[in-house]
């Protein structure tokens, strides 16, 4: 038996650590949700599909500049001394993953806004025909779009590992303590981004190639969520309790219903079927998904502040 | 260089919370708020139950994650004497060190500034004591140079036996409690 009392009552911190809200949860679902926007048009850039009328190429990159931007706004409202916002970009703290983040975010946009360029959407050309002649040219070159191509891939591979790294370089909270964060959230937010791109696609071999792709992320991403399961519960003492918050706590249900049920499982069978022609390509799987990859992040991030080294 | 560091005896330590009062004081730390803190720690089964009262604060680890997940530098390590610090003015308040601190030490200043003990630098500069340890009146605290194997607290270390907090975290806290 051990009981722990303290004289302490800080606010955010006691009886438990509740410092992040809802705002970085969000900012951690967008960012992994625009990562993989920007790896799957890079893909498409780098293998010279821009010519084709593709959702990929003419809507991800405007609507990951939005998204992302969202995210960012989500992020600025979660800092409790917003007049020093700018002292992120006064240094680069090398061991901090939040530095990484801060200035990956700032490379992120010049590659979202030069793969807009590539296929600008024909609302946008309309309103400004200087930005048409441009699109224009940017397009004629394939080395220079398969430059922006790759710009994107390996952008969206740093940006969507980061938003794990960013939890599991925080060694206090046992539930993060895993390096098996950035690569989930990377391949939850491949997974949102080919489940969003499924839904607006206009064309059906877009439509199918996109829900075949999810399958192939859900399929990895509860791969990776078993192996982060294991590695908790083969480590410490503490890493167990954390687990256990998964696993029988109080962060169960709504871990393993909304995120591995509804948001992995359950789409994966409606894709599978769609993609196997025994049912049509309706819109609950893809929104299915990105309503699991936001419940994963609430989730991790909540639990993982609930985690605690102390019995 | 110096390391400073605290040692405290938990057998004369009562739970008289001057300490928390002293520092409210010296420091100005606001109403609510705390930078220490009295832990009451009972362990065992009825009747075999062992009880240990102390005093808790940051613990100016030797490998501060707190320091190390900063994005602006405003978390710290400082000279002399190797106490971790805030710049208040450098801190965005992301709330990160808040969340790396094993021993939840930290908290937001209303201000917007992440906060913590100080070990009383600016008594320390001057020659003094922390406030906590200079109120103490059963004298268990004890403050000084964990590397100066001639200083109080490194002659306790080396009599008594001594535990920190969590040292499974890693962050090899410099506040080390006499059992």
């Amino acid at each position: 038996m051990r009981e722990l009392i303290l004289t302490r009552h800080n606010d955010l911190i006691d009886p438990f650590v509740r410092v992040w809200s809802w705002e970085i949860p969000l900012y951690l679902f967008l960012g992994g949700w625009v990562a993989g926007m920007m790896i799957i048009n890079g893909y498409f850039l780098l293998r010279g599909r821009h010519r084709e009328d593709l959702c990929v190429c003419s809507v991800l990159p405007g609507l990951a500049v939005v998204l992302l931007s969202l995210g960012m706004l989500a992020l600025f409202l979660d800092l409790e001394h917003k007049r020093y916002v700018w002292r992120l970009y006064t240094t680069f703290e090398i061991a901090s993953p939040m530095s990484w983040g801060a200035w990956i975010l700032l490379l992120v946009y010049p590659a979202l806004l030069a793969a807009a360029l590539v296929r600008v959407p024909p609302l946008l050309r309309a309103l400004w025909p200087s930005l048409d002649r441009l699109a224009d040219t940017v397009s004629a070159r394939p080395r220079t779009v398969r430059a922006i191509g790759f710009a994107n891939v390996a952008m969206g591979v740093l940006l969507g590992t980061y938003t794990g790294i960013l939890l599991s370089g925080l060694g206090a909270r046992p539930l993060w303590g895993s390096a098996l964060l950035g690569p989930l959230f990377l391949l939850s937010g491949l997974s949102s981004a080919a489940a969003f791109t499924h839904l607006v696609a206009r064309h059906a071999e877009e439509r199918v190639l996109l829900a075949k792709s999810d399958n192939v992320f859900l399929l990895v991403e509860l791969f990776l969520i078993a192996l982060f399961l294991i590695g908790l519960l083969s480590a410490s003492e503490a890493h167990i309790r954390a687990a256990r918050l998964l696993l029988g706590g109080p962060y169960t249900a709504v871990f393993w219903v909304f995120v591995v049920g509804l948001g992995i499982v359950v789409p994966l069978l409606v894709q599978s079927l769609a993609v196997g022609h025994r049912i049509r390509h309706t819109a609950l799987a893809p929104v299915l998904v990105l309503g699991g990859g936001l419940a994963l992040r609430f989730v991790i991030v909540y639990a993982g502040q609930f985690s605690h080294w102390a019995g | 260089m110096a390391r400073y560091g605290m040692v405290i005896d938990t057998r004369r330590c009562v739970g008289c919370m001057d300490c928390v009062v002293a520092c409210k004081t010296e420091n100005e730390v606001p109403e609510g708020l705390n930078r220490d803190w009295i832990a009451c720690d009972t362990r065992g089964v009825f009747p075999t139950l062992h009880m240990e009262i102390r005093t808790e604060r940051c613990n100016h680890c030797d490998n501060p994650p707190c320091v190390t997940c900063c994005p602006t530098g405003a978390s710290h390590v400082e000279e002399p004497g190797r106490v971790v610090l805030v710049t208040p003015e450098v801190c965005i308040g992301c709330k990160a060190c808040l969340a790396s601190c094993p021993y939840d030490a930290r908290f937001v200043n209303p201000a917007g500034y992440a906060d913590k003990c100080t070990f009383c630098v600016h008594r320390v500069k001057e020659g003094l004591d922390p406030a906590c340890v200079a109120v103490c009146p059963t004298y268990c605290m004890h403050f000084g140079d964990l590397d100066d194997p001639h200083s109080e607290v490194a002659r306790l270390l080396e009599s008594r036996e001594h535990h920190a907090l969590l040292p499974a975290a890693g962050t090899e806290p410099r506040i080390h409690y006499l059992g």
